[in-house]
């Protein structure tokens, strides 16, 4: 990547003993959407923290926009809006008043400040309440009026943590279209982190499965599935009217069309894994061995499989849960 | 799907990356001062300040006459310091109440300075701004002792002037002089207990924890220090009946200057020197020192020259505490 806007190079944060953030190095070049997903600890405030130099890495250095954060954190600050998680505001001040003091603290004069934040209160869509303490608000609206904040700046990078949390399905919705609007209108660089995996899949261009302080994975959606998925990459679940006899004549039929590699007939419901795309071919041959679908889903391996694919992979590999998961299976079998 | 009019118009003031760090510094201080104004604790405080002063002025107007027609005092032609410090006994003069007044003042302006900021999850919005940290603290002492200042200021513009309309007596330059001296050193008293409750509410995280460690400050300095010192130095001392008289005066002298190291001590060393022209010394006098000297009020220079000691001693600890605040803050890690 040509001139990446943040650039982190093996950065490292200890909390005496522990380490939150592992020799961590991430490219997010401009004008690009990154998800950083990860378990809660997992390291992802830490991270943008040491972006913002709000904290010293322990070693490494974070660059954005070519600048180090750690050395030189007022220059980054004037380039990048940061949301925290939990956004608070000035309660005696209106909600207007607050951005209007962040803007004079980035050095916009008075006037211009106030022009923004009420052009910005009515994208935000708290155009009615701009004139209302914000100890009235409710988290939601908080969020919102975060990201105004961000905005009144202009800033060339925004970062946000848990940008989503608290805002109504409907919020969120608009909420991320206009961060992608942004990013691609504004050319504006975008690092979101959420634990939200279909809010991520909506809205960004490439993610990376932060764990223990490491990047575990990183790419678009599709590279990342098909780096976990490869041997079923595609899979398609027919549900049929009638269940299936147990012994059906065309069983090997299935099994014969090109692309199929497995399938699991359970009652009427027949799960079949394909290296290709091979759905069109399963519908004829089940509609040609006169069997009535009521329903074809072609699944596609989104964030939330390959999220958990990970994190199952990973359980397996240390059996460290074992114990407490048993604990919660026998508090279970007692109620 | 909303327009993006507000990125698009007016970018020629995006670029304005030389803005200096005193505009920023000042939007900070108006917001703080605005936010103290209109909290109902600076009200609170102001009508206790107000109230004391009115209290104090009215028992020294009553006893005025008493005090400026009393030949034995070589004070008597300083009309105004003595509305400031003559009292009939019933209510003790302004400067004194201000001795215990003084330190509620700086740490209800301070205790939450910080640790509410950081409660509110608004430290870490702020510290996201380009916004240099040192910044902030400095704001916050820099505006509450704004209104201290202006406060005091205020009360003594209005002692003066009450007093010029009711006696008709005109006002010495020295007087004016020695009162705005006196203004100083209350707006420095209330400045180190103003960094002070600050540096608490830096290093602790809750608000209430802060304001009791301040006010536990206070009440040991006001309270139990004067006890202590003298319960250990009563130990240590020898028997008065076998020590000469210079070893007395040298006991004497280290009691008090162990005393001093109480801010209140130094306050009250300093308003009673800068208030009543004829103190000439903090400590006890010998006969050879006193011989040959008039009794006449000292003049201004001379009475800020005995005090010099106490007011850098003031400074000297507020900046500390401020120091330490500075330090403690500026490589913290904020968390929200």
């Amino acid at each position: 990547m040509e001139n990446p806007v943040i650039d982190l190079k093996g950065l490292t944060k200890c909390y005496g003993s522990l380490k939150a953030v592992d020799n961590l190095n991430l490219k997010i070049g401009k004008g690009e959407i990154f998800g950083l997903l990860g378990p809660n600890g997992a390291g992802k405030t830490t991270t943008i923290l040491m972006m913002l130099g709000l904290t010293e890495p322990t070693s490494g250095k974070a660059l954005v926009c070519g600048i180090d954060a750690t050395t030189h954190p007022i220059p980054v600050k004037r380039k990048v809006g940061y949301m925290p998680d939990s956004v608070g505001f000035y309660d005696s001040m209106t909600a207007l008043e607050n951005l209007v003091y962040t803007g004079k603290l980035n050095g916009i004069p008075d006037a211009e400040a106030r022009r923004r934040a009420l052009d910005l209160m009515e994208l935000i869509g708290l155009g009615d309440a701009a004139h209302k303490r914000t100890s009235v608000f409710s988290r939601g609206m908080k969020q919102r009026l975060g990201l105004g904040e961000v905005l009144i700046k202009r800033p060339e990078v925004i970062i946000l943590d848990e940008p989503t949390l608290g805002i109504d399905p409907a919020g969120v919705k608009d909420f991320l279209a206009l961060i992608r609007q942004l990013s691609r209108e504004q050319g504006l660089t975008v690092l979101l982190s959420s634990h939200h995996l279909h809010q991520v899949q909506m809205v960004c261009d490439r993610v990376g499965i932060f764990a223990g302080g490491k990047m575990q994975m990183e790419g678009d959606i599709q590279k990342l599935s098909q780096n976990l998925f490869a041997d079923e990459s595609f899979s398609v679940s027919i549900t049929l009217k009638d269940p299936l006899p147990a012994s059906w004549e065309h069983m090997a039929g299935l099994g014969n069309i090109t692309g199929v590699q497995q399938f699991r007939i359970a009652e009427n419901l027949v799960q079949i894994a394909c290296s290709s795309d091979a759905t069109p071919d399963i519908v004829r041959f089940f509609v040609g061995g006169g069997l009535d679908i009521m329903g074809v889903q072609k699944r596609e391996f989104g964030l939330d499989e390959i999220y958990q694919k990970y994190f199952e992979n990973n359980l397996t590999e240390n059996n460290a849960n074992e114990k407490s998961r048993g604990i919660f299976q026998r508090y279970l079998r007692k109620k | 799907m909303k327009s993006l009019a507000v990125f698009s118009k007016g970018t020629s003031v995006k670029s304005n990356p030389s803005q200096d760090s005193s505009t920023t510094f000042s939007v900070m201080v108006a917001k703080e001062v605005a936010d103290h104004i209109r909290s109902w604790r600076f009200i609170v405080l102001l009508a206790l300040i107000a109230l004391t002063f009115l209290g104090a002025l009215f028992v020294s107007m009553n006893n005025i006459r008493n005090a400026v027609s009393n030949v034995q005092d070589t004070d008597n032609m300083f009309l105004y310091l003595k509305l400031l410090t003559s009292t009939d006994g019933t209510m003790p003069p302004f400067h004194v109440f201000l001795n215990f007044l003084g330190p509620l003042l700086g740490i209800a302006l301070g205790f939450d300075a910080i640790n509410s900021e950081q409660n509110n999850g608004t430290l870490i919005r702020l510290m996201a701004q380009p916004v240099y940290r040192d910044n902030l603290i400095l704001a916050k002492f820099v505006s509450a002792l704004i209104l201290v200042g202006s406060l005091f200021i205020t009360l003594a513009l209005l002692m003066i002037g009450g007093g010029l309309c009711i006696t008709g007596v005109w006002v010495e330059p020295a007087e004016v002089l020695r009162i705005f001296t006196f203004v100083l050193v209350n707006v420095i008293y209330v400045g180190f207990w103003l960094s002070l409750s600050i540096l608490f509410s830096i290093i602790f995280k809750q608000t209430a924890t802060s304001a009791l460690a301040s006010i536990a400050v206070w009440l040991f300095f006001t309270i139990f220090y004067q006890i202590l010192v003298n319960l250990f130095i009563g130990a240590f001392i020898p028997n008065q009946g076998m020590l000469t008289q210079t070893d007395v005066v040298r006991y004497n002298e280290i009691v008090l200057n162990i005393l001093r190291l109480a801010p209140s001590q130094l306050f009250s060393d300093a308003t009673t020197t800068l208030l009543m022209p004829s103190v000439r010394s903090l400590g006890p006098l010998t006969m050879e020192q006193m011989a040959g000297a008039i009794p006449t009020p000292l003049p201004f220079k001379e009475s800020l020259m005995v005090v010099w000691p106490q007011l850098s001693g003031l400074i000297a600890s507020t900046f500390l505490c401020f120091a330490c605040s500075y330090y403690l803050f500026m490589r913290r890690e904020i968390r929200s």
